[in-house]
């Protein structure tokens, strides 16, 4: 293992150094014709000649050490401490729309938490028939749903807000992740408590906080507790990670990730929202006038280009040119993905890997032939709600400069000659 | 909420979920206890409820804070480095880069009061007690001007505190101001005259780099031979010690914060950083001559709790051996 960064690092490095250096030209030989033999055909090779490791040398398998580079990566300057801080999912290197736990992106308010499955319990109290407390064993015994949700940070592109800042998608689009969850439905739960006491449920809500020490807590209406709330202890067919709640965390599907409580440990029925520091001093969208919007709870639909991009430039020249990446929307499914390689003049309609399933990451493909000209890449999504992705432009006019939150607009990549591509902004 | 809650879909799941609900409970869980209830359910919403009895003013709060809060909030509650600035800012909201604070921006004073209980200190959650809180909210609103020094808060006076942004909110109106201007069919040709590039992150020059670990590994390697300590075990204990660094500082400028700083500290007399006010049963074991060994620095952070009863480390532990001898070998490169 011990060569494994130096491996990647020097390969990336001198691979943007040779690429900035060789310019559009030394790609252009492109059709390939071999001048001699190669090598790794023609010779046995190490690998194909011993043996491989046995089973059981992994236990539990990581990435070949060759993918070591595909990683979480934090901003430092961003926070005060990795505490109570946040980091990016590498989905510049991702395909597919599932992300693996050990790469989606964390964010705490007081560090992962070990909590045991032993040592956890879930009280639900507040305006319910009879006040309960529940062992992790418990909710494994009540009938229990799979769902694919993404779960996007509100802060996402948060510091795209007055201008092009971070050079990648990782670190502008990265605080999103997408994995296949097992749960109970919050719904069951409640209705296991019994919620005739609270009356008539319109104007009911639930306050849900967590077991760490930040004991962060959310409150959210009735009608979405009652909706699609899942009290989830699996993602991805195993376990939930420390850092993503485990044992037990609560998914919210569409709205902000702050919401989606981890190592939850109470849900309390109540009839006025608790209007914690989450959802007044954090988590509400300043205007330019001084005021500010609060309650804002949903996705709206966004897309990004993965590849190409900053962290993944074009290393192949010109010939064909796979341009992919990620859509989504908080308020229902993606219908379509537009792409522009000229700054958003002209569009075509890209291929979506699947149709779009609602609250969930879609893939998105433009299988293309790249001449070598200088693209200023764009994508734009759509949902079922017959909403369009908005240009930061759009998203500036009403909102200003200083909404920090729900930045979900067109992004830029100027895609050069030679391959590299740089987070810009255009007018 | 109104808007939000009128819609027929709403009215329709409604219906599905009180109806054949008491049928299908399958018994599972138990009855939580009122002192269950009571331990946790402490949230405290914008009319009071939740309050606890108790009282404090803003001259006590300033002794509490200073203690507790300071080192990351400043004396006067001004914020120190990236860590939140609580005062000041009032009339900042509408221009470039807004100081938001419990002054300028809070609408309720109840959230000041909840997170404090709930969240603070950092590192030492939930040892605050309610009087405490009751005196650091109050000094909070005295660094904000919102309160005199001799007011004293409590549960009964809490809501005769006004909120300079209490009318500064309003709900999501996305579906009124955005929602309708931006959807139907989009443009696909000939949509603008002309693109210009105008900003570009590269001027900024403020992205991460993906660091090659390999050179700096040589390097470690090699200043190794040169200093009598294990640079490699070090390295690994400098990840180790972000379990440590919410409430101990080490290196230049390191100040006391939780827990006391710890240049120097392997080998050094137990006890003895200036002006940070130790448990009473480490006194002790300083007065009688504790000396942070190796060893003895093994035993402390392997149960904490264990090895020192009563001490103000509210840390686990690190179960792991090599954790243990890789952060001790992290703090001796700090002298002190």
């Amino acid at each position: 293992m011990s060569d494994n960064n130096k491996g990647n690092g020097a390969s990336r490095r001198s691979f943007l150094r040779g690429a900035a250096a060789a310019g559009a030209g030394a790609f252009a030989a492109g059709a390939a014709r071999a001048e001699t033999p190669d090598p790794l055909i023609t010779q046995v090779q190490p690998w194909a000649q011993g043996f491989g490791d046995g089973v059981d040398e992994t236990p539990y398998g990581l990435p070949i050490r060759f993918e070591g580079d595909v990683i979480r990566r934090n901003v430092e300057w961003l926070t005060a401490d990795t505490i109570s801080s946040i980091n990016f999912t590498p989905i510049h290197a991702l395909d597919g729309t599932i992300t693996p736990q050990g790469c989606a992106f964390e964010r705490h308010h007081s560090g992962a938490i070990e909590l045991k499955k032993e040592d956890y319990r879930l009280m639900i109290n507040g305006l319910v028939d009879t006040p309960l407390v529940f062992s992790y064993a418990d909710l494994e015994r009540f009938p229990r749903e799979n769902h694919v949700y993404f779960c996007e940070c509100a802060a996402n592109t948060g510091m795209e807000w007055a201008g092009a800042q971070l050079n990648g998608a990782q670190f502008t689009h990265g605080m999103i992740h997408n994995m296949e969850y097992t749960g109970v439905p919050l719904r069951t739960l409640l209705e296991e408590a019994g919620l005739d006491t609270a009356g008539d449920l319109k104007d009911k809500w639930v306050f849900v906080e967590g077991a760490d020490a930040s004991s962060n807590g959310r409150s959210i209406p009735m009608e979405k507790a009652l909706d699609d709330v899942l009290v989830a202890f699996k993602a991805n067919g195993e376990a939930l990670r420390k850092e993503h709640g485990y044992p037990v965390r609560l998914v919210v599907p569409g709205w902000e990730g702050n919401m989606w409580i981890k190592w939850i440990r109470r849900i309390e029925v109540t009839d006025t929202p608790v209007e914690s520091r989450e959802e007044t001093s954090k988590y509400t969208d300043t205007m330019e006038d001084g005021t500010s919007r609060k309650w804002t709870w949903a996705m709206d639909a966004k897309s990004v280009v993965t590849s190409p991009s900053p962290q993944a430039p074009i290393t192949h020249g010109t010939g064909p040119l796979v341009i992919t990446g990620l859509a989504w929307s908080g308020r229902g499914a993606i219908t379509r993905v537009d792409v522009s390689r000229d700054g958003g003049k002209t569009w075509e309609t890209a291929r979506l890997a699947k149709p779009g399933e609602k609250m969930a990451l879609t893939r998105f493909y433009l299988d293309t032939d790249w001449d070598g000209s200088e693209m200023m890449l764009q994508s734009r999504a759509m949902d079922d709600t017959g909403y369009v992705q908005p240009t930061k432009t759009q998203l500036r006019e009403v909102r200003g400069l200083n909404s920090i939150y729900h930045n979900n607009c067109i992004q830029t990549w100027l895609v050069r000659s030679n391959g590299e591509a740089e987070n810009v902004e255009v007018s | 909420m109104s808007k939000y809650l009128k819609s027929a879909a709403l009215l329709a799941i409604l219906a599905l979920g009180s109806g054949p609900v008491a049928a299908e409970k399958l018994g599972l869980g138990r009855a939580a206890l009122p002192e269950e209830i009571a331990a946790w359910d402490m949230d405290v919403h914008p009319d009071g409820t939740g309050l606890p009895v108790g009282a404090g003013d803003a001259i006590d709060g300033e002794e509490i804070f200073a203690e507790q809060c300071a080192v990351c909030h400043g004396d006067f509650a001004e914020g120190i480095g990236n860590w939140p600035k609580l005062a000041g800012g009032q009339d900042t909201l509408d221009r470039d880069d807004p100081l938001k604070t419990v002054g300028s921006y809070w609408p309720y004073l109840s959230t000041t009061f909840d997170y404090v209980r709930r969240s603070m200190p950092y590192g030492n959650a939930g040892t605050l007690t309610d009087d405490e809180v009751y005196a650091i909210v109050a000094y909070i609103l005295y660094s904000n001007d919102l309160i005199d020094d001799d007011f004293v808060l409590s549960n009964e006076t809490f809501l005769d505190v006004g909120m300079p942004n209490a009318d500064g909110f309003f709900i999501d109106n996305r579906a009124e101001t955005e929602y309708s201007q931006w959807s139907g069919e989009p443009c696909m040709e000939n949509c603008k005259d002309e693109v210009k590039v105008t900003m570009r992150a590269m001027v900024l020059d403020v992205t991460p780099q993906e660091e090659t670990s390999a050179p700096a590994q040589d390097a470690v390697a090699e200043e190794a031979v040169e200093a009598a300590f294990d640079v490699e075990l070090a390295a690994e204990g400098e990840k180790v010690f972000r379990k440590c660094k919410a409430c101990h500082q080490v290196g230049d400028g390191a100040k006391n914060r939780v827990g006391p700083t710890l240049n120097g500290i392997v080998g050094h007399a137990a006890g003895a950083v200036d002006g940070f006010k130790y448990s009473k049963p480490l006194q002790e074991v300083a007065d009688d001559g504790l000396v942070w060994t190796d060893d003895e620095l093994k035993a402390f952070l392997a149960k904490p709790k264990e090895y020192l009863k009563g001490t103000k480390m509210s840390f686990a532990g690190l179960r792991k051996e090599e954790d243990q001898a890789a952060v001790i070998e992290y703090l001796k490169s700090f002298g002190q």
